[in-house]
This record gives C-alpha cells, structure tokens and sequence, in this order.
C-alpha cells in the first residue's frame, strides 16, 4: 500500500490558509520531489467566510484531487472546526489554535490544541506571520514534508525582507508542534 | 525556455506556459473568476517576452482586440469565464466567418449568468458549440491536468493557427485553480504551427478568401503590402459582401468542412484500461481525474473497466468513441452539467447502446464515490 497524506488546512478568508497549503504542497513537489496537489474551496469575498485548502502528498499519482476523509485537519476557526472537524479519520490528526476554537466535540482523532497565535503575537508581535507559525506545527506535528524543503519553498516564493520574520514564525511553529 | 523545468503551477498558469511556448504575442482580456490568473500573470510575462498586453473595457472589446490583432500577424488570446464567453459569441462568430485564428480560453464556472463564481462546472460544452449563431464548425479542446494543459494549449494555437479558426480551450475551475508539476518541454520538443502566409508579392493582385486546391487560405498580413477587405457578411474571394447564393452555398461548406474533414486529425483522447472493459467511462476536464480515480481502484479489484478521457470535445470524435466504445456493455459518460457530451455519446454509438449519464451539477468536483453509487445503480444493487 503506497503512503498518501490527505490534508485540509481550514480558517477564515485572510488568515493564509491556502498560503500555507500552497508553502506546504510546493515543498514537497520542487523539493523533495514527491506528487502532490492542492485544491482550494472559497466564497467570492476575498476577506471572511469559511476557506478550505485541500492537500494529497502521495508516492502514487493523484487523480481525484480533494479530500474526502482527511489524515490531517487544521482548523483556524470555530466556523471551520464545526464544518469541517467531521471529515477527520478515524486516527488522524486534527490541530486547532487554541485562541480562535474551543474544541467541543469529541472525535475518534488525536486533537492538538496549540497556542500558536498566543506565541506568534508574544515572539513575533507580527499576525500576519500566524500561518506560518501553524505551517511550522502542522510540520513539527507531522513531519510529512522536512523542514528544509519548506525553508526552501519559503526562499522562493517571499520577498528578502521578508524572510527572516517568516523563518522565524515557521521556526517557532516547529518547536511548538515538535515538543507538544 | 531552453532546457525543460519542473515548475509548481496552477492550471491557468499551466496554459500562460503552453500560450507562451506556442508564440503568443498578443494578449487583450478583461479579469473574471476563475480564470483572472492567465491575465494576470500575461501582464508580466508577455511584455518581458517581447509581446502585447492590453487590459480592453470588457469582454466584447477584448474579443475584438484579439481578432485585429491576429489580421496583423499575431498569435492571440483571451481568457475568460462564463459571463464574459457569453459576451464574446458576436465577435466569435465573426471570427468564425472571416477566418481568423485565435485562442479562447473559457476556464468554466458555474452558471448561467453570474452563477456561482468560485466553484466548479461544466455547462458551457453545448455553448462552445453553438454559442454564436448560423451554422458553423469550431474547435473546442479541454484537459485534466497541468501537462495537458500546457500540451492541449500549444495544439490549440496550431490548430488556430493551421485551419484559420478560432479555437476554444474549455477548463474548469478545478484544474484552472488546482497546483501541482508541470515539466515545462525545451524549446523544439513540441512542434509549432505557423500560419501559411501568402507568396504573392506587392503589387499583384492578392485574393484573401480564394482556397487553394487543398482548402487552405494563405494570409497576408493585415497593413503589410496588400490591401483587402475583411467582413462578418458573407464574402467573396476579394472579401467584399456577396449575396450570390452560390457564393453563400459555397462559403458556408467551406467553413465547415475544412473542420468536420478534419475531424480525425483534431481528435485528441487519452484511454486506460480499455481492451477487455465492460463498462467505459467516457469523461474529460476535471470530472476525468474522478473517473480515473474510480477506474484504477476497481481494476485493482478485478472489475472490467476502463475510461475514455476526451481531449477534443468539438468537433466531437463520434467514430472514435464508436471504436472504443463499441464492444462494451455499458457506457457512463461522467460531466458536470445534463449531459451535454452524453447526448453526443447517444448519438454516436445510437440504439440499443446502454449509455447512462453520471453528473453533478452543484458547483463540487464530482467524487469517485458518487461515481460508483452510479455504477451500483446501473447494475441494478442499489448504492
């Protein structure tokens, strides 16, 4: 049986979800030579509402591209954790910030409650970094895709200024995710 | 674009790489969900290559824009979705008549009207179609992924640009916003079609609209050496307004035979599992990676079937879905609208072929799973 990560970053429009789908996706693609894809589901506003990125990182090609039941559910919001906590499977992982969703319900899952808003505006001080810092968790939690491919998806894709905040936040993710 | 690069894409930017491969150099547009992301990154990359870009008022100038510039020797596009397709079928039709090669990419949403911007459909095959008004032959190309995108893109500049028509490139949302590889060919890998230009010289007599013995139009390029006119009424070989009923009979064939004669070179499909399938999937964009999802998955589990993907979807390849399809006991055609191919698949294979139509139309990519309570149907166990 081949080895296929199916996983969904949820949140609200603006909080770079699907950024960190993207960072995550890319990694394993360019840098570690893997299939991977990323879909994205989202309404007309480019701000609020539910936002949902899709992601299957698999040695197999990947045909159908969504997820259906995912190994891996990161929810942002307390509107995204009530729509989509129910797509998680049976033993996988589901990771919620713990500032923005209080966990209700209990799922047949592993459920990771990290401060890592709390942290990003303590560390960092900047929230627009907060997705990155989730992305270096989600990474730290899971190790589905190294830490250096997505350092260097990083690289690629931010402008130099902006870089060493990001390393810093993606860093700070890690930590939290690794040592939880 | 020397040697071949694996890049991370979207679909949409799947197909500016296979535009740009081809030798665009004309780009006229105007940005609408989903498919803003061709224009966008256009604007970038296509005066860096040397080419035009102009953001036009609407979807009917860019159109327009499109069509003048391609008189002049460019290799156009525009893209567009749904609302702004519907727009551009005078000036497509218009195309369609004085033949004019250019690229059109409707990367699909849901409709009609403004519909339902960011999800995904297929509706608008049978707009393709007969979007414009008359009778008339066009091309209209789609794929399922980023390497038949790019792939798919380059065909549908040479095949504008071989037969003198505009060409239509049908993605969906789906494959237009999904990520993932695309390797990028070295320049040469992929033959490219430049368009037959006329050997007649200044000062002589040129006719725009007499077909040589072989069908084909030589052009000349439009404010170069010849004068001529060009026009949506019915024409003749000057490409002044004709009446003449023989002129109109003439004309209209010509336009659709150089497309319908040539139905077998324009037919593009991909098979997988076809030889001793009982059950063929025929399907195409989007929808296909389903299909393919459900296809593997019951062959591993030793069902007999196989699937069609179609890549040309116009003209429609009747003789080769009768070929692959002939032998099987049930065929499923899988699209995201009422069944606008299905209808096409009915006819082609005709009675008592047992042809069913799987499809969803709520603006969600169709699953494997809805896929095979329809194949559980169809054999009669329920879902």
């Amino acid at each position: 049986m081949t080895q296929r990560h199916r996983i969904v970053f949820s949140g609200s429009g603006g909080q770079g979800v699907i950024t960190a789908a993207i960072l995550l996706t890319e990694a394993a693609v360019l840098h570690e030579q893997r299939n991977a894809v990323q879909t994205q589901a989202y309404g007309a506003a480019a701000r609020g509402g539910a936002t949902r990125s899709d992601v299957i990182i698999s040695d197999a090609p990947i045909n159908y591209p969504k997820v259906n039941q995912a190994n891996f559910l990161v929810c942002l919001t307390q509107e995204a954790y009530a729509k989509y906590a129910p797509l998680i499977r049976p033993g996988g992982l589901l990771l919620t910030d713990s500032r923005f969703v209080t966990t209700q319900r209990k799922v047949d899952a592993v459920q990771r409650e990290l401060p890592m808003y709390e942290q990003v505006m303590e560390k960092i001080g900047k929230p627009v970094v907060f997705n990155i810092c989730v992305l270096g968790a989600f990474i730290g939690l899971t190790g589905v895709v190294g830490m250096d491919a997505v350092e260097k998806s990083l690289a690629q894709r931010l402008p130099p200024a902006f870089l060493d905040m990001n390393r810093g936040a993606l860093q700070l993710g890690y930590r939290l995710g690794h040592n939880d | 674009m020397t040697a071949k690069t694996t890049k991370f894409v979207q679909g949409n930017e799947a197909c500016v790489e296979g535009a740009l491969y081809a030798g665009l150099d004309f780009f006229a547009g105007y940005p609408i969900t989903p498919s803003t992301e061709i224009m966008e990154l256009l604007a970038r990359r296509l005066p860096a290559n040397g080419g035009k870009f102009i953001q036009m008022e609407d979807e009917i100038a860019s159109m327009c824009a499109v069509i003048g510039a391609s008189l002049t020797g460019r290799k156009v596009l525009t893209a567009t979705s749904g609302p702004g397709f519907s727009l551009k079928q005078e000036a497509l039709g218009f195309a369609v008549m004085a033949e004019i090669p250019c690229v059109i990419v409707n990367v699909q949403r849901g409709g009609p009207s403004t519909g339902n911007p960011t999800h995904v459909a297929q509706g608008d095959v049978n707009q393709a179609r007969w979007g414009t008004h008359g009778d008339h032959a066009i091309v209209a190309l789609t794929a399922s992924n980023h390497q038949d995108v790019f792939a798919m893109t380059v065909e549908a500049f040479n095949i504008a640009e071989t037969y003198r028509t505009p060409v239509i490139l049908l993605l969906d949302e789906v494959v237009g916003h999904m990520r993932e590889r695309l390797t990028v060919p070295e320049a040469g890998a992929i033959p490219l079609v430049e368009r037959l230009r006329t050997s007649v010289r200044k000062g002589v007599d040129y006719h725009p609209y007499l077909p040589r013995d072989d069908g084909r139009l030589p052009m000349s390029d439009f404010g170069g050496v010849h004068r001529y006119n060009v026009t949506g009424l019915f024409h003749d070989m000057w490409g002044f307004p004709s009446d003449n009923p023989g002129v109109v009979h003439g004309l209209i064939r010509h336009l659709m035979d150089k497309i319908e004669n040539n139905a077998h070179r324009l037919a593009h499909y991909k098979t997988y599992h076809l030889q001793d399938a009982e059950t063929v999937l025929i399907s195409y964009g989007s929808a296909a990676r389903s299909a393919l999802h459900v296809t593997e998955n019951l062959r591993a589990r030793g069902e007999r079937i196989g699937l069609m993907e179609l890549q040309t979807l116009w003209p429609f390849p009747a003789e080769q879905v009768a070929r692959e399809c002939g032998h099987a006991k049930q065929v499923v055609v899988v699209e995201m609208n009422t069944g606008h191919m299905c209808q096409m698949v009915r006819a082609a294979l005709g009675p008592p072929a047992r042809v069913f139509l799987a499809n969803r139309m709520d603006g969600v990519l169709i699953t494997p799973t809805d896929i095979k309570a329809h194949l559980r149907l169809i054999a009669g166990r329920g879902v």
